[in-house]
């Protein structure tokens, strides 16, 4: 059975989604690049962001 | 005066319209391969299916036909999208029937979101065959 941490699970399902949403959403090899990595740090990112932001309401 | 309207690239589509959509919700990436776009299917593919495959290892529900909690009813619409995946899944009873860990939880999520990445896949096939995307 996996049992992948939280942070694991994310950048999983960032990364697989953003390749997805990369590919269906732009028609250029360049722009399926550039927003596939655009998504993926927004997924991230916000992840990051919401986690600090728990810690601190937590605080 | 000419009109500036943009109209999309018609291609010439040869056979059942419908062939890459239906393809492509059956076997991920399939719709593209159809339309000759070997890279984007083999990622299509392997992303697609790895999350899937990552869900059921993480021991996920895998939702059945049902007509109870709304949610439930959605979990199985977005279980579908995976097409020959599910059935698959359903087989061979994979997954679990109840999430009992936070990480089954995760896997479930990754299960239903695969079917719904491959439903905006398969559309995109569907629309490089008949033109709308080139």
């Amino acid at each position: 059975m996996l049992t992948p941490s939280h942070f694991t699970a994310v950048l999983l399902f960032a990364t697989f989604t953003s390749v997805v949403f990369g590919i269906t959403q732009r028609s250029t090899t360049r722009a399926m690049v550039r927003y596939g990595l655009y998504c993926w740090v927004l997924f991230v990112g916000s992840v990051i962001a919401a986690s600090w932001l728990m810690w601190l309401i937590r605080r | 005066m000419a009109s500036k309207a943009q109209t999309p690239a018609q291609s010439q589509t040869h056979g059942f319209v419908y062939s890459a959509l239906i393809l492509g919700w059956l076997v991920p990436g399939a719709g593209h391969l159809l339309t000759r776009h070997w890279v984007r299917a083999l990622l299509l593919f392997a992303a697609i299916t790895a999350m899937f495959s990552l869900g059921i290892a993480m021991q996920a529900k895998v939702y059945a036909p049902n007509t109870g909690d709304p949610l439930d009813m959605l979990g199985f619409a977005g279980d579908l999208g995976t097409g020959l995946l599910y059935g698959i899944a359903r087989v061979f009873s994979l997954g679990q029937s109840t999430v009992q860990l936070v990480t089954a939880d995760y896997g479930t999520k990754f299960v239903v979101v695969a079917g719904l990445l491959n439903f905006v896949a398969a559309v995109d096939a569907h629309n490089l065959r008949i033109g709308r995307k080139v």
